[in-house]
């Protein structure tokens, strides 16, 4: 729902999408990926989705990859960066008192590291370029 | 048409509970919800666990008024279809969330026009019962921030 908000940042390229949930298709035309869902407690699950993400990170090998989190994101950012790509981890809006925890991690892998709001925005840290509404 | 959601991730008792309270009391008044993994016997609402991006699509236009947890899908998708986002903002305290961001969440949310905040569900019946004042904001954008997408659009076009 936030990344979809970013849509025209990258109108001009070719773009993916990554998501858990397939009815999410209807949102965008472009080519969309399912994955499991997961999140830190699920130790399979979360095993078995970063194998999916591996995968299509391989086969799609992106330029640029943006996430708003939160596990899967964090994967994406994780072989995103192992493949030579530029990655954005956008720290949801709701984190408007504290980072996520997915956040605190994938942040420190990512290229650029956002937070939306600039009280939490840190040298060394999650820097502010502005927020999805 | 009242729509009544709590995302697809956690179930959310204490607030579905005290919506279907409201509804027992309430017959007259359509309302449906999507409850999420929930053990809770529901007895007066039209309800689902989960429901497709399409139906939920089509229940955001219907509905007149939003009643959701502080997610911001739910809330998001309400302002950008103009109708009062009513929300219950779920607690740490009581296993409804990994931490209090959603207390967080409806703090900065609550000062924008069309969102109504209840912190207590207690408070829910006695603000449904108004819900004929309880009116929407103003359209916001279906983008990011020209803030955000020109310093991302940098970034990507480096």
């Amino acid at each position: 729902m936030q990344l979809l908000r970013l849509r025209p940042a990258f109108q001009d390229h070719q773009v993916e999408y990554v998501c858990t949930n397939e009815s999410n298709q209807i949102d965008v035309t472009a080519k969309m990926h399912v994955v499991t869902d997961a999140n830190i407690w699920q130790k399979v699950k979360l095993i078995i989705m970063f194998m999916e993400v591996a995968w299509i990170v391989l086969k799609f090998r992106p330029d640029i990859v943006i996430t708003t989190g939160a596990a899967p994101g964090y994967a994406a950012i994780i072989f995103g960066r192992l493949f030579g790509a530029k990655t954005v981890w956008l720290d949801s809006i709701a984190n408007h008192d504290e980072l996520s925890s997915s956040g605190r991690h994938a942040g420190r892998w990512a290229t650029v590291w956002l937070t939306q709001w600039e009280h939490l925005s840190v040298e060394n840290g999650p820097a502010y370029w502005g927020k999805v509404l | 048409m009242i729509f009544v959601t709590v995302g697809t991730q956690l179930a959310f008792d204490r607030f579905v509970g005290a919506m279907d309270e409201w509804c027992g009391a309430n017959p007259s008044v359509r309302v449906f919800a999507q409850v999420g993994p929930t053990k809770l016997a529901i007895r007066h609402m039209e309800h689902e666990q989960f429901i497709s991006q399409e139906r939920a699509n089509q229940l955001f236009l219907d509905a007149r008024i939003i009643v959701t947890h502080a997610g911001m899908g739910s809330v998001l998708t309400g302002l950008k279809y103009r109708k009062p986002v009513l929300i219950v903002p779920r607690k740490a305290s009581l296993n409804e969330h990994r931490n209090d961001h959603q207390l967080a969440t409806a703090k900065w949310l609550a000062k924008l026009s069309g969102i109504h905040v209840v912190w207590d569900e207690k408070d829910l019946a006695s603000t449904l019962d108004g819900l004929e004042h309880i009116q929407g904001g103003a359209q916001i954008s279906e983008f990011a921030t020209p803030e955000l997408l020109n310093n991302l659009n940098k970034f990507i076009s480096e």
